[in-house]
């Protein structure tokens, strides 16, 4: 018989909202709250032995001493597996949940699982790490999300082959299995192709990255007063690529001193970049910063000041969610740097 | 183009803020001219993302 510990939050175990949202954890035997819905689904294969209650702000502003508080409180239980939630769209719940999943799963070395809707945080944090259901956005899905959750407990405590995410309803976890398949990469193309041009339902096997759109910020009212950094995805890095910015697929971008520099000298440079021909930029490195030029633009008071630091990364072959956060980081500096606009040159 | 905003097009992928089939002078003023655009794109209000010649 399955023995589970189900996590819930101050709301679903009956003791509060917001009010009681610093609670301390606590346990209570047997089931509680959607605990009884997770009862009710496994039927005589399995018991909620008991039920850890916590208040939403206690684990958010504490997470690292609340998961071993709850770990600990777990634990005596000695339970097959843990559920916590489901949160479906509350923030500092989900982060309870995906936090109480992970260290039971690293601690106690039992499965978790929970349930999110897609637009909940704490998706993006755990899901590579704990089997998160996919639900909607509130507790009008409470009896799906239970379904869900329940037949996959059932396979983890079984050890069985947990299917593809879209089988089994959790978040896609980052991972690549193999599998063999009876027909060709062509023959499935052409399968997926004629599905499409019929206006029927396909689904690629691969997805694509997603881009996002980037509300266009408001325009320099006085560019003879602002400060304005270069930025360049073309690799340019000071000789010796002191960062070691790699020439394809970049982790790091550099930030490299040019205050007082009214030129770049190509003796000071190279490019670390296998996306283009470099020749021309290593002759004459201002043809991708062009410093020479705003160092002109500066002393004629067109611009208020040319920022002492370019920033160079290598845009080639990139994560889309790497440069995103390079460019995040860049960004947060160039603000607290002063700096009112940005001419990124790329190749 | 993806997700830029201000957009301007630059020389050729090898150099786009130089051109090196012209003497350095005249490179210099191209180059200018580049940035002077870059410049006036940063101050032109814009809505969504656009190519600014």
């Amino acid at each position: 018989m399955i023995r589970i510990v189900h996590y819930i939050n101050q709301f679903f175990g009956g003791i509060g909202g917001e009010d009681k949202a610093d609670l301390p954890p606590r346990v209570m035997e047997g089931a509680v709250g959607p605990g009884r819905a997770m009862q009710a689904a496994l039927g005589k294969e399995g018991q909620v032995v008991a039920t850890v209650i916590c208040g939403d702000n206690y684990f958010a502003e504490n997470i690292e001493s609340a998961s071993e508080e709850v770990m600990r409180m777990i634990r005596p239980y000695g339970p097959d597996v843990v559920i916590a939630g489901p949160a479906f769209n509350a923030g500092r719940y989900g982060i309870a949940c995906g936090a109480v999943c992970r260290t039971v799963q690293d601690r106690l070395g039992i499965p978790a699982v929970t349930g999110m809707y897609r637009e909940n945080p704490s998706v993006e944090m755990y899901r590579s790490e704990v089997y998160i259901i996919q639900t909607v956005d509130s507790a009008r899905g409470m009896a799906e999300a239970v379904g869900k959750i329940v037949a996959l407990v059932r396979k983890l405590v079984a050890k069985e082959r947990i299917g593809k995410p879209s089988e089994e309803g959790y978040f896609p976890r980052g991972l690549l299995v193999n599998e063999v398949s009876d027909r060709t990469g062509a023959e499935r193309v052409l399968d997926l192709l004629l599905l499409k041009l019929q206006g029927k339902q396909y689904a690629s096997e691969v997805s694509r990255p997603m881009y996002d759109r980037v509300k266009p910020a408001p325009a320099i009212k006085e560019v003879g007063k602002a400060r304005i950094a270069l930025v360049t995805d073309g690799g340019l890095v000071p000789k010796g690529n002191p960062d070691r910015i790699e020439i394809r697929t970049a982790t790091r971008f550099g930030r490299y001193d040019i205050k007082d520099v009214k030129t770049l000298n190509p003796e000071d440079y190279e490019v670390s970049h296998e996306g283009y021909d470099s020749i021309f930029v290593r002759q004459d490195p201002n043809r991708l910063v062009p410093v020479d030029v705003l160092r002109d633009l500066e002393r004629e008071g067109i611009i208020g000041k040319l920022h002492d630091t370019f920033y160079s990364t290598t845009g080639v072959a990139n994560i889309v969610e790497v440069m995103r956060k390079l460019g995040e980081r860049i960004a947060r500096e160039l603000k607290a740097e002063g700096v009112s606009g940005v001419i990124l040159t790329s190749t | 183009m993806v997700g830029s905003t201000r957009i301007l097009p630059g020389q050729k992928i090898v150099n786009p803020v130089g051109n090196a089939d012209l003497p350095l002078a005249e490179e210099k003023k191209l180059r200018r001219s580049i940035v002077e655009k870059a410049l006036k794109a940063l101050q032109t209000e814009i809505e969504e993302q656009r190519i600014m010649c």
